[in-house]
């Protein structure tokens, strides 16, 4: 029992205390995988804050995005040009989806598109697969001059690699973040998305187009989509496996707020940080590979105390 | 003041309108001259609702056809509805719950401006001094319609009477030709009911807004509208000023049923 204790309450933090650089090192691990988990749950939020539309898809997308890419290149596209090819494709993306499922179901409970998403999803695995085949792929990511290589930066007396990649995306992310919250709070645009996922019967009334607001917020889906999957494509490969990693954007939406961008971010880095911390310092007391379930052991803590979230709208209903 | 009713802005010309078997209107015609008020009654269900829906694209009904300020179409979508100068407000209310009141409003403006995507997403430029100007006009609205308080407030928290303003602010900024209202007035208290009075007849003075307005309190229609058209059971059945309609035998049958 003391033992026990004694390596959940003690045991951590004598070993962070006596390998400073370990404990920064995996704190720069966390802050990376939670960036790009922040990357993933932005693409909800945008289409969430827009349409109220939870996207099932958005993690196929990501890979879908990210296969197009290397898929085009293995086609003989040379890499910026693919790369600007799958831009359309997103674009075209979009303007199908609101075509064909989106328009159709306008006024439909949410609940009708959220599974209109689901159908999405598995039309966007087999065509995929159709296309580009079903095996892993690896990232083009020299051919579009990603950094790569790492640097050795001296920490408390011993080393922390960090690889040039991950600090690519994080500035990606970060501009990325800062561009879309720009955008929401301070344009026309911005204040038609947000009117668009209060009332669709009011937008339509002060001459909103939801055609068009349906397209932008899904090609900018699209995009955050495509930047998620270049990034994480070059540090892993390009493979539908990644789609089950876009579910841990589910314990990052709870903790930040399915309406909020910054909340995307902030929740993003919670869960990674949490997650490596978790697995190293406390992992192997229960075994490792809690990695895999700990977020959700933490957006279900979440829940309990603050269920709208970090930075979620708190609306009240009046009866 | 200086208001003159002109000639019709709005006509309505033979609509009728179904949802599978049930028939909502029933060449239905009506006209709406420049700068009146004018008012629908009618029992609940007579297709009043229905009406405006038709005019500002929600619906889009089976036959007849709607002219405003010249171009005569069958349905329209709402979008263009409103590019044509054509606002409204609802009866249970559809405002942004989540966003300010001076966010509700300046989505009212969303049509006025300009600026290009690029420019928004930077700030800069033109979509700053835009965003600036149309900020100037949709301030002169909160003023008029007394709201200052409320100006950060987001507007789900609002008492009813409250947002019912807001509406009527973000129609407003809109700064339409023709403003549908359906039951402005509806759930006010008698304080609440002479302030939206005091508002429509203003708004209708002093900018020469055509308004349209559904309400079911008598003694408002009578004082505020030049005209009056009553339905019932999706048919017009009396049209005319207010004194005409009050002492028409059809209307007062409708109201009141008929003695047997």
């Amino acid at each position: 029992m003391t033992h026990l204790l004694y390596g959940i309450f003690i045991d951590p933090f004598v070993q962070m205390a006596a390998a400073p650089d370990l404990l920064v090192q995996t704190l720069w691990e966390g802050l990376v995988s939670g960036v790009l988990y922040a990357l993933i749950a932005l693409g909800f939020v945008l289409i969430f804050k827009a349409s109220g539309v939870f996207n099932f898809a958005q993690g196929i997308m990501v890979v879908f995005s990210a296969l197009t890419l290397v898929g085009l290149n293995e086609h003989g596209v040379p890499a910026y040009l693919a790369l600007a090819l799958t831009i359309v494709v997103m674009l075209v993306l979009a303007i199908a989806v609101e075509r064909v499922i989106l328009r159709p179901l306008v006024n439909q409970p949410d609940i009708i598109l959220f599974m209109a998403t689901f159908g999405l999803t598995y039309f966007l695995i087999g065509l995929g697969e159709l296309i580009f085949g079903g095996d892993p792929k690896i990232m083009i990511s020299d051919q579009l001059r990603l950094p790569s290589g790492s640097y050795r930066i001296p920490v408390f007396g011993g080393y922390v690699q960090m690889q040039k990649i991950d600090i690519a995306a994080t500035i990606i992310a970060s501009l990325m973040v800062a561009t879309l919250a720009v955008l929401f709070n301070r344009t026309r645009i911005g204040r038609a998305l947000r009117a668009v996922a209060d009332s669709h019967k009011a937008a339509l009334s002060v001459g909103i187009s939801l055609e068009q607001i349906w397209v932008i917020v899904w090609f900018a889906a699209g995009i955050v989509a495509l930047a998620t999957g270049i990034m994480w494509g070059a540090r892993s490969n390009v493979s539908f496996a990644l789609e089950i990693i876009a579910l841990k954007a589910l314990p990052v939406l709870i903790l930040g707020g399915f309406t909020s961008i910054p909340g995307a971010i902030i929740g993003g880095i919670i869960i990674g940080v949490g997650e490596k911390f978790g697995e190293f310092y406390w992992g192997p007391l229960l075994g490792s590979g809690i990695e895999s379930w700990l977020a959700y052991v933490i957006a279900l803590v979440f829940l309990l105390f603050r269920p709208q979230g970090l930075f979620g709208e708190r609306i009240i209903e009046r009866l | 003041m200086g208001r003159t009713v002109g000639g019709p802005i709005l006509e309505v010309e033979g609509i009728s309108l179904s949802f599978g078997g049930v028939v909502a209107l029933q060449a239905v015609s009506f006209d709406v001259r420049e700068h009146e008020i004018r008012a629908i009654i009618g029992p609940n269900g007579a297709g009043k609702s229905s009406l405006l829906n038709v005019i500002n694209g929600f619906y889009h009904p089976q036959e007849g056809s709607v002219s405003f300020m010249g171009t005569k179409r069958r349905s329209v979508d709402p979008h263009e509805a409103a590019l044509q100068g054509i606002a409204r407000t609802f009866q249970n209310i559809a405002l942004f719950r989540g966003m300010t009141t001076l966010d509700n409003l300046m989505t009212g403006r969303a049509l006025k401006m300009k600026s290009s995507f690029v420019q928004q997403v930077i700030y800069w430029g033109a979509a700053r001094r835009e965003e600036l100007e149309h900020r100037a006009r949709v301030e002169e609205i909160i003023d008029f319609l007394e709201i200052q308080h409320i100006r950060r407030t987001p507007v789900g928290r609002l008492p009813y009477g409250l947002q019912k303003r807001v509406e009527l602010g973000r129609a407003l900024a809109m700064e339409p030709e023709l403003l549908l209202l359906d039951e402005p007035m509806a759930g006010m208290n008698v304080e609440e009911k002479q302030d939206m009075c005091r508002f429509i007849l203003e708004v209708n003075d002093q900018l020469g807004t055509t308004i349209v307005l559904i309400e079911h309190d008598m003694s408002v229609v009578m004082d505020l509208s030049d005209r009056v058209a009553v339905l019932n059971y999706g048919r017009k059945i009396a049209d005319g000023t207010p004194d005409e309609v009050r002492h028409d035998r059809a209307v007062i049958d409708a109201y009141l049923g008929v003695a047997q």
